[in-house]
């Protein structure tokens, strides 16, 4: 009795996902930090899986970060939106996935903020007419791109070549899961296991025979803030939350970290460097620091791609000790090399974070 | 009440995030930027709430209400679903709509912003983009983004991105009809007269403050004063 009530509370958290065709909308940090992660996202979808996901190359920014560093007018972010509504209705599609955390937020909240003020959403439909003359549907259902490779964790697991297990003890890695804070947090019936017990990572996670690690600090923000960021003399704000998550999960000896958000890899990623080249300190074995992973990365790891292929030469941290530990097969002699093996020579390496 | 008061009632943000906030401080106790700034939401959802004029303008002007990172854990912890994350963003709306913002230190930073995220949306289409992203401003993006940065098409072309290419991918040229309806957008939804509006006021501001306004962008991206931290 007491198992079905907690079932029945666990069902609150969960989400249907669709199944199949979907509209594809890019990340703006993504494409400029990670863009081998989108590649890899639409690779595995199309050509592993055999999902239809349209892409089309009109659409733009949500301006999402732009709002949240408060230099555009909400309608103005509605009406970006709305015309990214538009692209999907024109091209056929009803389902919505966003490579974005912050643009998945911003979707939820326009769409909820339309849902309860449908005066608003006939003002926007009013600007947007005005502005392109464009008309739109809103989508029936809208995803985070780590929801659908959440969905299809297991059919992944079945064509894994690698498990995130160490190859010599043959136990689970530790891995800590880092949520983007605008996935579930504004609106937790949004995400898969709500904003109390976000499971998209850890489902993937657990599937691909990883443990993961439970830290106080683990629903902290990673540290971004938007204008905590883009303006230099703020970054103290985000270097200082970074340090504090670090702090926090040094005793539990993580092997690597996977994340869902475009900024939080980037961050967690490169104050690992700062930190190290200011205070000497390394969270990782050996004067190595941590590896951060978007969840495609991971994903292209298990199913056997080249580490160099998922683009993880633009680490600053070193992801090699982890490749080492898991049994992934790298040529060190090709990691920073261009398309056709061309020699575009190779990165300093910093005083204090060892690298490769 | 008065004006102000009444035009942060307008605000959706503020209909959506302000219901009745019983002052319990859970938002401030979960809050990344009360760790780091001298800074508390409880406060500043309390002197919207009562509504008194002269302390909602003294918060229009202040530095504090730039100190979120809106991050919007807030919203997840308060026990009457309140936003005072959301209530921010319509603070600092308003203060840039009236040209208060250049009243504070952290206010002015809007003015390097609005340059950099408008004229990475309208030029581009997006609001971070390679070559506006110059590694001198982020060197904690470390010697791996610095050769990155030195090699952007081999680099990008490995990743497999479609960078200034046409048709889909990652970093593809936006085609010029899209970026005229970023345009126009602008234009219809108020976002060209926030920025004329951010321009008009901050030139004021670096002309009273004896910069041009190169001088006033880089003091602005740059300067941090003393007495924003806790720890200080």
């Amino acid at each position: 009795m007491i198992y079905q009530g907690k079932k029945k509370i666990w069902s609150d958290y969960q989400k249907e996902i669709p199944d199949d065709h979907w509209y594809y909308v890019r990340s703006c940090i993504r494409q400029n930090f990670f863009p081998a992660s989108e590649k890899m996202f639409l690779e595995i979808c199309r050509d592993v899986l055999g999902k239809d996901i349209y892409e089309n190359e009109h659409h733009t920014t949500c301006g999402g970060i732009a709002y949240h560093c408060d230099t555009i007018p909400q309608e103005t972010a509605m009406t970006i939106v709305a015309r990214q509504f538009a692209l999907m209705t024109e091209a056929g599609y009803k389902n919505y996935v966003a490579s974005c955390i912050t643009s998945f937020g911003n979707y939820s909240e326009i769409l909820e903020t339309w849902r309860e003020f449908p005066e608003l959403e006939t003002k926007i439909r009013e600007m947007l007419w005005k502005a392109c003359r464009k008309e739109f549907n809103k989508p029936e259902y809208l995803a985070h791109s780590s929801d659908l490779i959440y969905k299809f964790r297991n059919e992944i697991a079945e064509k894994a070549r690698f498990h995130l297990i160490n190859k010599d003890t043959g136990e689970p890695l530790r891995v800590v899961e880092h949520i983007g804070c605008h996935y579930s947090k504004m609106f937790p019936s949004k995400g898969v296991g709500g904003a109390e017990y976000p499971y998209v990572l850890t489902g993937m996670v657990e599937s691909w025979g990883g443990n993961v690690i439970d830290y106080p600090e683990r629903r902290h923000c990673c540290g971004y803030g938007f204008r905590q960021y883009h303006v230099k003399a703020n970054r103290g704000y985000s270097i200082a939350n970074t340090h504090k998550k670090f702090e926090s999960m040094e005793p539990y000896k993580p092997d690597m970290i996977i994340t869902n958000c475009p900024g939080c890899p980037y961050f967690l990623d490169r104050w690992q460097y700062v930190i190290a080249e200011m205070e000497g300190k390394t969270y990782g074995q050996n004067g190595y620091g941590i590896p951060v992973f978007t969840y495609e990365e991971v994903a292209g790891l298990v199913l056997g791609y080249d580490p160099w292929d998922l683009g993880l030469q633009l680490h600053q941290v070193a992801v090699e000790p982890l490749l080492d530990k898991i049994g992934i097969e790298y040529d060190p002699a090709s990691k920073y090399l261009g398309t056709n093996r061309k020699d575009i020579m190779r990165p300093e390496l910093p005083a204090n974070l060892k690298c490769h | 009440m008065g004006k102000l008061y009444e035009m942060l009632q307008d605000d959706y943000r503020v209909k959506e995030g302000l219901k009745t906030c019983i002052n319990c401080g859970t938002c401030t106790a979960i809050c990344p930027a009360a760790e780091f700034y001298r800074y508390d939401p409880r406060k500043i959802v309390d002197t919207v709430q009562r509504g008194d004029e002269q302390e909602i303008e003294n918060l229009l002007k202040s530095d504090t209400i730039w100190y979120c990172g809106e991050c919007l854990s807030c919203l997840t912890r308060c026990p009457r679903r309140n936003g005072p994350g959301l209530v921010i963003m319509a603070l600092r709306n308003l203060s840039a709509k009236l040209g208060y913002f250049v009243e504070s230190e952290k206010g002015r930073q809007l003015y390097p912003l609005t340059k950099m995220m408008t004229d990475n949306i309208l030029n581009y289409g997006y609001c971070i983009y390679p070559d506006t992203f110059k590694w001198e401003d982020h060197v904690e993006s470390g010697p791996v983004w610095k050769w990155h940065t030195e090699h952007y098409a081999d680099s990008y072309e490995r990743q497999g991105a479609n960078y200034k290419g046409n048709g889909p991918g990652a970093l593809r040229k936006i085609p010029q009809e899209s970026l005229d309806e970023l345009k126009s957008i602008f234009d219809v939804t108020g976002a060209t007269e926030r920025m004329e509006t951010v321009e008009k006021f901050s030139q004021k501001k670096a002309q009273e403050m004896g910069m041009s306004m190169d001088e006033y962008f880089r003091h602005t991206f740059e300067h941090c004063t003393e007495g924003h931290f806790n720890n200080e």
